[in-house]
Parts: structure tokens; C-alpha cells; sequence
């Protein structure tokens, strides 16, 4: 099947180092490079580079642990233990740091010792995905077959199409799999299904495609059960730890919207009736950059923790009744220092800005519709703008 | 804990059973349980928990389902307001 559009020989692309073609490792052994046998002489430096492994300009990523044998050539095992490197890589992303150049060469690697009817898993380069499936799949011999979803998880990959049938097709004949293997079946995540046409994919390159399991952490069962999945393994779940997690990366993206409203509070808090007080900036507008600062955490950590127990089903509602809590809060607390007109501001701006940090969270949750969203966005946006626009008005109105 | 549930009768989640085969790629694919293969025909048995994903139609070999999917998210939504353009996923870590 892979003499219809059969991409050229580009194996290379499989790890960060290529891995010398057939001709080369017979000449050369690479368990052998740096023996004599083959010493890195003038003649033949094409053939035997003074080290296998190194390559000018190319750096061997720390979980390549050495190489397997197959009949393409040699392929990349890969260490199912993960390092303090990788750990700390994951916190990285975690906060949204640096995420994007965190993505692996897509192509074939080796878990363990795969022989020609071992399974084949196909996954992301997104290299938090690559970890977690490495590590769950400690002990087995499997070949992972990466996808270039240009350092997107699986799950968004599938949404936006790059982790898809043609990508799937692609890799399949790029890495010459149907050499590699004598099966005919790849195991490809559920949570990819968005994206792949398991039928076309069959049609285009001749490997049936066999859902996994949603969790990486389920692979192990799924294979010993013989492709055996739970229900439970097949649906997707938003449990308090997985939305604690997604807390940071949501906070870390309201940093545009953060710095914008920085000056702008301290502005505003300085108009006075003497037209602008610079002890009223600071005293004002801090404590109105407090109050923002509340409703963020209320909206952005707060109400998605919270989420199952809130009212309500919208996030913008959720949010909202979060953030009021919060207010009332903060009303009883500084009682002493709030006037009616700005504790009626609190109460409308705090709220307002939980509920825009909330409805955001519908992005990193696992249960929201795109109708439902727009549904919900078209009702709270009008709402939200009225609501802040009156709590300014009441602020600003509190100091004449 | 109590399951979380989304905004109601808002999917547009579609199946046309008449043509449905029964070959069960739906309910293997959907992450929510919302499709179920029963008497070989495939059955919608709670729409409301639909994410309009799209998996289903897109696996169903003879076209009986039909959804307009799309992504959650309500940055991206509001990018497809500003600019026109379809809503597309650029956003954190967890997406
Ligand atoms: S995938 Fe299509 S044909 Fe198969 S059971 Fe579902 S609806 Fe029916
Ligand atoms: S669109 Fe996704 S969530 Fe909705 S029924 Fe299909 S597979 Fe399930």
C-alpha cells in the first residue's frame, strides 16, 4: 500500500539525530562506531562519523537511552523514566512558560525492545504528552509512532486537524511502518477521534485504527486486556485535580488584560474633585487593583474549583455568583473605610470580573459545548459591560 | 461529586438512523457517553452532555451523524467575533 504517493525516505526526520541510512550501518556498525573497526579517517568520514550519535549543529535529546535495530535502520529507544529535567519542564508549562518550544521530532521511536508484531501507539510531540505516555507504558516493548502537531496536546491537536488522518498517513509512510511492522494496526488515542477518520485512514495507508483509552495511565490494562477499554477508560472526566491544574495557565493568560488595567485603576482612582490627586491614585486606585485582583482569583481559581457545587450552569453565572460572594466579603471587612457608593461599586465590579474570568474557563474545561458557549457569552457579555460600567460610575461618583 | 453538567438545548448534534449500520465507532469514540449502539442502531441517550467534539461524525463510516463542531472557548470565540474568522484553539497550556 505505500507505493501510492510514498513520501522519499526522510527517516531522518524520526529523532533529532537522523539515524544513518541501511548502507551506512553495515559499513559501520553503530554499537560499534567509536571501536576501531571504523575509525573516523579522512576517507570515509560520510560513512563513520567519529561519534554515531553526533551530528554538527544537533543536540541528542536526554530521554533517547540508545538505538533499536529495525529493518529501516536504526530507530530511537527512549528512557520510560522521567528526569528532574522533564519534571520540572512539566511545571514550565504548567505557567505557561516557554510552552511552545516544547515539542519533540516527530517520527518512529522505540519503548523498550519492539519486534515486528509489537503494537504501535500513536501520539502527539507535545512533549508533556510524550512523557506521561513513556512513563505509563514502563516495561513494555511497544513503537511510538509521533504525530507533528507542532507541540500541541492530542486533544486540541484533534480540534484544530493537525493531529489527524493525514498527519497519520503521512508518518505511516514516512517511516516506512508497514517495514517496520507485519501487523496492520495502530492504537491511537481517543481523544484524537475529533480529528481522524478511522476508515480513511485504513483506505489511505492500510492500518486499521483502534481507539485507546482517554488516559495514558489506562494504556497498560487496554493492551494486556487485548484492546479491552472500560467505559470509564472512554470518558472524558473534570475531577477537582484537573481543574486545579488548569488554574495557573489561566491565570498566566489574563496577563495582557492585567497590565491594561493596572494604569488605567490608578488613573481613574486620582480623578478627585480637585481634579486629579496624586495620594488619591495611589490610596484609590491600589485599592481598586486589590479588588481586581480579587475577582481574578475569585473568577480564574475560585469558581472553577468550585464548579459542581456553584448554580447554575454557565460559567459567566458561576463566576459571577463567586465573585458576589467575595464582594459581600469585602464590603463586611472594610466596612469601616467604604462608603455606600463604593461599596455598591464592589459589589458590581468584583463580580463582573470573577464572571469574565470564569466564562474563560470554558476553554480548559472538558464538559462545555461550543453552541452553550456562544449561548452563554451572548447573554453575560452585555450584561458584564452594563455591570462594570455602572460599578466605575459609582467609584468614581463616591469621591465628590 | 456532583456530575457537572453544560447549558441545555443548545447541540446540534444530528443522527439519522435510518442509515446508521450499527458498526459502533460512535460510542467507542464519544467522550462523553452520549451515543449508545442498541439493537444495531445508534441512539442519542443524553444530548445535553455533547461537546460537539465531532469525533462521531467523523468516524461514522456511512455519514448518519451530523455536528457542527467547533471549539469551546470563549477567547476564541471572541477572536471569531472580532475577525470573522472560525474559532480556532490558540490557548493555553490545558488546550
Ligand atoms: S458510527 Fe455511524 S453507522 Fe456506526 S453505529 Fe454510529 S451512527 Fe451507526
Ligand atoms: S460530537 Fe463528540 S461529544 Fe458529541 S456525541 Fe459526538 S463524539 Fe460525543
Amino acid at each position: 500500500m505505500n507505493e501510492q504517493n510514498c513520501d522519499p525516505p526522510s527517516v531522518g526526520k524520526s529523532a533529532c539525530c537522523p539515524p544513518p541510512k541501511v548502507e551506512a550501518a553495515t559499513c559501520c556498525p553503530p554499537t560499534k562506531a567509536t571501536e576501531p573497526c571504523c575509525p573516523p579517517k579522512a576517507e570515509t568520514p560520510a560513512c563513520c562519523p567519529a561519534v554515531a550519535d553526533d551530528r554538527p549543529g544537533y543536540k541528542l535529546w536526554a530521554f533517547v537511552s540508545g538505538w533499536h535495530d529495525s529493518p529501516v535502520g536504526r530507530i530511537p529507544q527512549i528512557a520510560t523514566k522521567l528526569t528532574a529535567s522533564d519534571i520540572l519542564g512539566r511545571w514550565q508549562m504548567r505557567w505557561g512558560l516557554g510552552r511552545m518550544r516544547y515539542s519533540i521530532a516527530p517520527g518512529l521511536y522505540a519503548i523498550g525492545t519492539p519486534s515486528s508484531t509489537s503494537p504501535v501507539l500513536v501520539t502527539a510531540n507535545y512533549k508533556m504528552t510524550f512523557d506521561l505516555v513513556r512513563r505509563d507504558l514502563h516495561n513494555h516493548d511497544v513503537w511510538l509512532l509521533i504525530l507533528d502537531t507542532k507541540g500541541i496536546n492530542v486533544w486540541c491537536a484533534a480540534g484544530k486537524g493537525t493531529f489527524g488522518t493525514d498527519e497519520i498517513v503521512r508518518q505511516v509512510q514516512t517511516t516506512k511502518l508497514d517495514q517496520v511492522v507485519n501487523h496492520r494496526t495502530l492504537i491511537v488515542p481517543q481523544l484524537g477521534a475529533p480529528g481522524v477518520a478511522a476508515h480513511f485512514v485504513q483506505k489511505r495507508c492500510g492500518f486499521k485504527v483502534i481507539y485507546g483509552p482517554v488516559r495514558s495511565r489506562d494504556l497498560q490494562i487496554f493492551l494486556a486486556s487485548g484492546h479491552q477499554a472500560t467505559p470509564e477508560m472512554r470518558r472524558v472526566s473534570f475531577n477537582l485535580a484537573e481543574r486545579l491544574v488548569l488554574t495557573p495557565v489561566e491565570l498566566v493568560s489574563m496577563w495582557r488584560q492585567i497590565l491594561w488595567s493596572i494604569p488605567i485603576l490608578f488613573i481613574l482612582g486620582g480623578i478627585s474633585p480637585e481634579f486629579f490627586s496624586f495620594a488619591a491614585a495611589w490610596q484609590r486606585g491600589g485599592a481598586a487593583i486589590l479588588a481586581g485582583f480579587a475577582g481574578l482569583l475569585a473568577g480564574a481559581v475560585l469558581s472553577p474549583l468550585l464548579l459542581p457545587w456553584l448554580p447554575g450552569r454557565g460559567f459567566a453565572f458561576k463566576g459571577a455568583v463567586t465573585g458576589f460572594l467575595v464582594a459581600i466579603l469585602g464590603t463586611i471587612i472594610f466596612a469601616a473605610q467604604l462608603n455606600w457608593l463604593n461599596s455598591l461599586a464592589l459589589l458590581l465590579a468584583l463580580p463582573t470580573i470573577a464572571s469574565w474570568c470564569s466564562m474563560h474557563f470554558t476553554g480548559s474545561s472538558t464538559f462545555t459545548s461550543p453552541s452553550g458557549v456562544e449561548k452563554e457569552m451572548r447573554h453575560a457579555i452585555p450584561g458584564q459591560a452594563a455591570a462594570l460600567l455602572v460599578g466605575g460610575l459609582c467609584w468614581i461618583a463616591a469621591v465628590f | 461529586m456532583a456530575e457537572l453538567r453544560y447549558i441545555e438545548d443548545v447541540v446540534t448534534l444530528e443522527l439519522d438512523a435510518e442509515i446508521c449500520i450499527g458498526c459502533g465507532m460512535c460510542q467507542i469514540v464519544c467522550p462523553h457517553g452520549v451515543l449508545v449502539v442498541e439493537e444495531r442502531k445508534a441512539l442519542i441517550t443524553d444530548r445535553d452532555r455533547c461537546i460537539e467534539c465531532g469525533a462521531c461524525a467523523g468516524n461514522c463510516p456511512v455519514e448518519a451523524l451530523r455536528v457542527k463542531a467547533g471549539v469551546g472557548c470563549a477567547s476564541a470565540i471572541i477572536h471569531s467575533w472580532l475577525t470573522g474568522e472560525e474559532p480556532s484553539c490558540d490557548c493555553g497550556g490545558s488546550c
